[in-house]
C-alpha cells in the first residue's frame, strides 16, 4: 500500500472526533481504504464531496492538516498455503516477525453464499468434551458462543476444543484480547505442535478498539481460502464478540447515529449476522464452523449482544462452576446445540440421544435433590442416589478436563446407570437397556 | 425519455441521487459500478435529490456514478413456474444462479420461457371481462393454475380470440382482448405487478367464516386460525418459532403455501431445501414441495432486500388467492423485516419513534396484514390467504414496538413463553395469554358447532378455564406446601396437567403425533375433559400425582399411535381400566 506518485494528497480535515475525520475529496469510492497521517481509514460516508472516514488507530493526535491519500480499494488480504502458521494483527500484517504472505489478493467482507447451493451440515467434530459432543454435539457448518462471564475460563476451554477438534485448519480472530491470553494462545498451540493449522489475527487490549472491526472478516475471509479452494474443514475461533460489537457502538455514536436497545447500533442484528452466517457446509466437502465468545454482564442475556447473538447463531454454551465436582462445565441445562439432531444416531451410535436425555434428566433430579437438602426435607433413597451419581457424572463425563472419544462416554453412562439406577429409573428404550446395560 | 441522475451521497447501502427529472416514491432506479448495475428503491425525494436504498452491497460506489430511473415499481412476475421455486427477496431465481456464492448484480429470471404448460381455454370470444377474471387453465403440478386477465387491466373487455387448447410456453398470446375505445391487447400467460400494492380484483371481502385445520392441537383446539385470518407467533430464540412454523408449513390445510425467510439462518431454508422435496402433503399425498414456494432472504443476504422479501411474497399468496385457491403465507420473522425499516430511517436521520424505530412502524405492519383474508371473486369463487409471522422480541420481552404493533393488526396471538420451553413442553405455546379473536365470531362459532360437534366452543372455553383453575391452584400449592392445600387443589392441578401433557403438548418430530386431524383432536378432547368432569376420592396427595401420573402416561402413548388401531385402542383399553379402578 505504497504511496503512489499520481496519488492526490489531501491537507485539510474538516472535522476530527474521536473515531473519524471528515475532508473534502473527490472521486472516493464507498468502503474504500485511506491513509490518514500515516494510520489506516475506511470511507463510510460521503455527501456531495464531504468524506467521512473511520481511522482504526482512532485519532489522537491527527492535526486538521493531516496528509490524507486514497488507497483505491476496500481492505484486502492476500491468500494462500503460506497463511498457515503465521500470527497477523488486524491489518493482516505480520506479527510473528515472520515475511509478508504472497498471495491472491482479495477483498475482505465478501459475497455470502447462495443459500441454494448450501448443503445440510451432517458431519460431527468431536472435540473430547463431553459437554459438547455428548449434550450439545457440534457440526461442522455450525456457528456457536460461549455465553460467559469476563471471569470465567472461557478462553482456555476454547483453546482445548479447537485443539481436540478434529480439522484442517483453526483460525484465531482475538478481538480485545488480552495481551497475556494472546501469548496463552501462542503458547498452547505451539506446545499442541500444532502450529502449522493454526492461523491468528489478533487485536488486543493495547492496540485500538476500532481496529477489532476487521478481525472477524480477516479471519473469514482466510477461512474461505481454505474452505471453498481447498475443500478443508475449517474452523474459526472468535474472541470476544462483545468487544466488537462495542467497538461497533463507538464508531456509530461517533457518526451522530441514533443508538437502539443498550445504546448498540440499530444495524446489530444485521452486523453480527453477517459473521456468522460466513458459517457454512459447502457442496465440494469444504466448511467453516465458527465457536465464538460472547461475554455478558453478570449473566443477563436479555442484553443486546446476547440476545442479537441468540437469534442468529445455532444455539449457545455456557460455563459453569460445578460445586461437587470442583471443575468447570458446560452447563447440561441451558446450553444447546441446535443442529445435533442431524448427527446424533446417525453419525454416532444409536444410543446416543436416549443416553444424552437420560443423563441430564437424572442430573435434574439430583439437582431437585439439593434443593430439598437445603431447604431441610428428609431425602429419599432416589435422592441420595441422584446425588452420588451427579457427582460421577460431573467429575467423570462433564468436566472439561476429562478427554474421552463419544463411545467412551456413552460406555461410562451406562457405567453410572448401572451403579446407581435401576433400568426402569432411566427411562430408557428397551431395545438400548438389552444390548449396553452394565451391572 | 427515462429519468437519470447521479450518485452524491452515500452511507452503508443509503444513496443520494441528484436527478434531472421526475421521480416517483418507491419507483425503481439502476446505478451503474464498473460493468455492473445495482437495482435500488426511492424512497424519499427532496428537491431534486433523491434517496434511494440499494439493494446490493454498495462496495466501490462512487459519487458521480450514473443511475437511470425505470419509471416503475418493484414488481413480482407471476405465472405458472412460481411454486416449486425457490427465490430471493427480489424473486431471482436461485437455482439457477450461477457460483457458490452470490454475485451482485445478477439478476435470473423468476419464470422459465422455454417449458410448456398444457392450456385449456375458460373464456370465449365476445365474453365481456374485466381484471383477474379467468381466460383459461394450465397445470402447474396438480393445481389448475388459472390465466388471468392482467390486474393492471382497467375497465371491461371484450374476448376477441383465444388459445385453443395446447402446449405453450408463457409468452405465447393465448388471448386477444378489445378494450371500450376497440383497441386490441394481446394477453400471454403471465404478468408482473408492484409488491407494495395490494392486488383487488375480486368482488368482496367478507369476514371468515372458516378455519384453516394446522395439525397442531395448541392451535386447532385452543385458539383456531380462520382460512383467510391472520395470526402472529412471538417467542425468545430456543422456544420452537422455527420449528412451528415448519410443522404448520408441513401440515397446514393450504393448496399453497409461501414461506418468506426473512433475515433468518440460512441453514434453516437448508433444511426446507432438503426435507421438503422428501416429505408428502398429508393432504393431498403428493410432494410438499409441489405446493411450496420458498422466498428467501437470509440474515446475510442485503438488508434493503428483507422488506421486499416479504411483499413479494405477498404478492404471489394474492396471485393464487385470484385463482379461487387456500393459500398459507409464512413470514419469519416480521421483526427483521422492521429492523430493517429501522437501519433505513436512522440513516436518513428521522426522528426515531421507540427503540428507534421508525414512527410509521404500526401503520406499516397493520397495512401488510390486512393484505390477508378471504375473498369472493367475481366468479363468486372464494379464495382466501392465511398469514402468520413470527416475531423474534428483543430479550424476550413482548413489551417492545414490534409485537405491540403486531398485536394491534393480528386477530390470532401464540405467545411462545420460555419457561414451558425451559420445561421441554412443546411447543411452548402459552395457554392462557394467547389467544384467537375468531372464537369470538358467531359464524365461526357455528362452524365449528357445525363441523366439529355442537357445543364445542364451550368445550374449548371450559378447557382452557381447567388450565387457569390449575395454574392458581399450583400457586397456592407452593405457597403453603403439598399438605396445607386441601386434596381438592391438588386435584385442580393435576387435571390442568392433563390437558397439559394431553392437549397442548404434541411431538413435532414423531411421524404420528406431529400431525393431529381435527377429528382426532375432539375425540382427544372428549376423552381428557370426561376424564376431568370425574369426582376422585383420593387418600393424599402422593396417591393423587401417582393417578393422574398413569392416565397421562397412557394418553400419551396414544398420541403417538395410529388414530383407532390397534395399538390406540388397547392403550384405551387400559385407560378405561385406570379410570374404573380409580373410581
Amino acid at each position: 500500500m505504497a504511496t503512489k506518485a499520481f496519488q492526490k494528497i489531501y491537507t485539510q480535515l474538516e472535522a476530527i472526533t474521536k473515531a473519524t475525520v471528515t475532508l473534502r475529496a473527490q472521486g472516493v469510492s464507498n468502503d474504500e481504504l485511506a491513509v490518514v497521517d500515516g494510520r489506516l481509514a475506511q470511507v463510510v460516508k460521503t455527501k456531495g464531496d464531504l468524506v467521512t472516514l473511520q481511522v482504526f488507530a482512532g485519532t489522537e493526535g491527527i492535526p486538521t492538516n493531516a496528509e490524507v491519500t486514497f488507497v483505491g480499494a476496500p481492505p484486502t488480504l492476500k491468500v494462500s498455503d503460506e497463511l498457515a502458521g503465521r500470527f497477523f494483527d488486524a491489518y493482516g500484517k505480520p506479527l510473528d516477525g515472520g515475511p509478508e504472505v504472497e498471495g491472491k489478493e482479495v477483498q475482505i467482507g465478501g459475497p455470502s453464499v447462495n443459500p441454494y447451493k448450501r448443503r445440510q451440515p451432517s458431519q460431527i467434530i468431536p472435540t473430547g468434551i463431553a459437554g459438547i459432543d455428548l449434550n450439545n454435539t457440534l457440526v461442522s457448518g455450525q456457528k456457536i458462543p460461549f455465553f460467559a462471564d469476563p471471569d470465567q475460563p472461557y478462553n482456555n476451554v476454547m483453546a482445548q476444543v479447537a485443539l481436540r477438534a478434529d480439522v484442517d485448519k483453526i483460525i484465531l480472530g482475538g478481538m480485545g484480547l488480552p495481551n497475556d491470553e494472546y501469548l496463552y494462545f501462542k503458547q498452547q498451540f505451539e506446545a499442541a505442535g500444532a502450529l502449522e493449522k493454526i492461523i491468528c489475527f489478533v487485536n488486543t487490549t493495547d492496540q485500538p478498539p476500532v481496529e477489532r472491526l476487521l478481525v472477524p472478516d480477516m479471519a473469514l475471509t482466510a477461512a474461505e481460502y481454505f474452505a471453498v479452494e481447498k475443500n478443508e474443514k475449517v474452523l474459526v475461533l472468535l474472541t470476544d464478540m462483545t468487544l466488537y460489537a462495542d467497538a461497533l457502538s463507538i464508531v456509530s455514536n461517533r457518526m451522530d447515529q441514533i443508538p437502539s436497545k443498550d445504546s448498540m447500533p440499530g444495524s446489530l442484528y444485521s452486523d453480527l449476522a453477517k459473521i456468522y452466517e460466513k458459517a457454512v457446509q459447502l457442496p465440494d466437502g469444504g466448511s467453516i464452523t465458527i465457536i465464538a465468545v460472547t461475554t455478558l454482564n453478570d449473566g443477563d442475556i436479555t442484553h443486546a449482544v446476547p440476545d442479537n447473538t441468540g437469534y442468529i447463531t445455532e444455539g449457545q454454551l455456557y460455563l459453569r462452576a460445578d460445586a461437587d465436582s470442583g471443575k468447570v462445565i458446560i452447563d447440561p441445562f441451558r446450553s444447546l446445540s441446535r443442529l445435533k439432531q442431524l448427527v446424533q444416531g446417525k453419525q454416532t451410535r444409536k444410543d446416543h440421544s436416549q443416553v444424552m436425555n437420560a443423563s441430564v434428566r437424572l442430573y435434574s433430579d439430583a439437582q431437585n435433590a439439593k434443593t430439598k437438602l437445603e431447604n431441610g426435607f428428609d431425602l429419599s433413597d432416589y435422592d441420595l442416589r441422584c446425588l452420588d451419581y451427579a457427582k460421577a457424572y460431573a467429575t467423570r463425563i462433564l468436566a472439561i478436563d476429562v478427554n474421552l472419544s463419544l463411545d467412551e462416554m456413552l460406555d461410562t453412562a451406562w457405567e453410572l446407570f448401572g451403579t446407581y439406577f435401576t433400568k426402569a429409573e432411566t427411562g430408557i428404550k428397551q431395545e438400548f437397556i438389552d444390548r449396553y446395560w452394565k451391572n | 425519455m427515462k429519468t437519470t441522475g447521479k450518485v452524491t451521497g452515500i452511507v452503508s447501502n443509503l444513496v443520494t441521487v441528484e436527478i434531472d427529472g421526475p421521480v416517483s416514491q418507491n419507483e425503481l432506479c439502476y446505478i451503474t459500478v464498473g460493468d455492473t448495475r445495482l437495482m435500488a428503491e426511492v424512497i424519499k425525494v427532496n428537491g431534486r435529490n433523491a434517496a434511494v436504498q440499494v439493494f446490493e452491497s454498495t462496495r466501490g460506489l462512487k459519487n458521480g456514478n450514473a443511475v437511470e430511473f425505470e419509471d416503475k415499481m418493484l414488481e413480482a412476475t407471476l405465472g405458472p413456474g412460481l411454486l416449486s421455486s425457490s427465490y430471493d427477496g427480489l424473486q431471482n431465481d436461485l437455482t439457477t444462479m450461477t457460483g457458490v456464492f452470490l454475485k451482485r448484480g445478477e439478476y435470473t429470471d423468476p419464470l422459465n420461457h422455454e417449458k410448456l404448460w398444457d392450456f385449456t381455454p375458460i373464456a370465449k370470444p365476445g365474453d365481456k371481462v374485466v381484471a383477474a377474471d379467468w381466460l383459461g387453465e394450465v397445470k402447474e403440478g396438480w393445481l389448475p393454475h388459472k390465466i388471468m386477465v392482467p390486474f393492471a387491466f382497467q375497465g371491461e373487455y371484450t374476448v376477441k380470440s383465444v388459445a385453443e387448447a395446447g402446449r405453450y410456453n408463457i409468452d405465447k398470446t393465448i388471448a386477444v382482448l378489445t378494450d371500450a375505445e376497440g383497441e386490441d391487447v394481446e394477453v400471454n400467460m403471465y404478468q408482473k405487478w408492484p409488491v407494495k400494492v395490494a392486488i383487488k380484483g375480486y368482488k368482496e371481502k367478507p369476514r371468515p367464516s372458516k378455519i384453516m385445520e394446522t395439525g397442531v392441537r395448541a392451535i386447532d383446539t385452543l385458539n383456531p386460525i380462520a382460512e383467510g385470518g391472520t395470526g402472529f407467533i412471538p417467542g425468545p430464540f430456543g422456544c420452537g418459532k422455527t420449528v412451528l412454523q415448519h410443522a404448520i408449513a408441513k401440515q397446514g390445510d393450504a393448496d399453497v403455501i409461501v414461506m418468506a425467510a426473512c433475515g433468518e439462518r440460512a441453514n434453516e431454508v437448508v433444511e426446507i431445501f432438503a426435507e421438503f422435496p422428501e416429505l408428502i402433503d398429508p393432504h393431498t399425498g403428493r410432494h410438499l414441495m409441489e405446493r411450496t414456494t420458498i422466498i428467501c432472504n437470509t440474515s446475510n443476504m442485503p438488508v434493503a432486500a428483507r422488506e421486499a422479501s416479504v411483499y413479494t411474497a405477498m404478492t404471489i399468496c394474492e396471485y393464487y388467492r385470484a385463482m379461487g385457491l387456500k393459500v398459507l403465507l409464512l413470514a419469519d420473522s416480521t421483526s427483521r423485516w422492521a429492523q430493517a425499516l429501522r437501519e433505513m430511517s436512522n440513516r436518513m436521520e428521522e426522528l426515531p419513534g421507540q427503540d428507534a424505530f421508525p414512527v410509521d412502524l404500526s401503520a406499516i405492519i397493520a397495512s401488510f396484514y390486512a393484505r390477508a383474508g378471504m375473498v369472493i371473486l367475481n366468479n363468486g369463487q372464494t379464495g382466501a390467504v392465511t398469514f402468520i409471522g413470527t416475531v423474534s422480541p428483543a430479550g424476550g420481552n413482548l413489551k417492545e414496538p414490534v409485537t405491540e404493533s403486531t398485536k394491534k393488526a393480528a386477530r390470532c396471538f401464540y405467545a411462545l413463553e420460555q419457561n414451558r420451553a425451559d420445561k421441554k413442553r412443546y411447543p411452548a405455546v402459552n395457554p392462557i395469554d394467547s389467544y384467537s379473536k375468531y372464537l369470538e365470531y358467531p359464524e365461526i362459532r357455528e362452524y365449528l358447532d357445525e363441523t366439529i360437534r355442537p357445543g364445542w366452543v364451550e368445550m374449548v372455553e371450559k378447557t382452557k378455564n381447567i388450565i387457569r383453575k390449575g395454574k392458581d391452584a399450583n400457586d397456592q400449592i407452593n405457597i403453603l406446601g403439598d399438605d396445607g392445600v386441601p386434596m381438592s387443589y391438588h386435584e385442580l392441578f393435576w387435571k390442568s396437567e392433563l390437558v397439559d401433557f394431553v392437549i397442548l403438548q404434541q411431538d413435532a418430530f414423531d411421524s404420528i403425533d406431529a400431525l393431529c386431524p381435527i377429528e382426532r383432536q375432539k375425540y382427544m378432547l372428549e376423552k381428557v375433559l370426561g376424564i376431568c368432569d370425574m369426582e376422585f376420592s383420593f387418600e393424599d396427595y402422593e396417591q393423587c400425582r401417582n393417578f393422574f401420573k398413569e392416565l397421562i402416561n397412557v394418553l400419551r402413548q396414544m398420541n403417538y399411535s395410529e388414530f383407532q388401531g390397534e395399538k390406540f385402542n388397547n392403550y384405551e383399553q387400559q385407560l378405561n381400566n385406570l379410570l374404573s379402578n380409580g373410581n
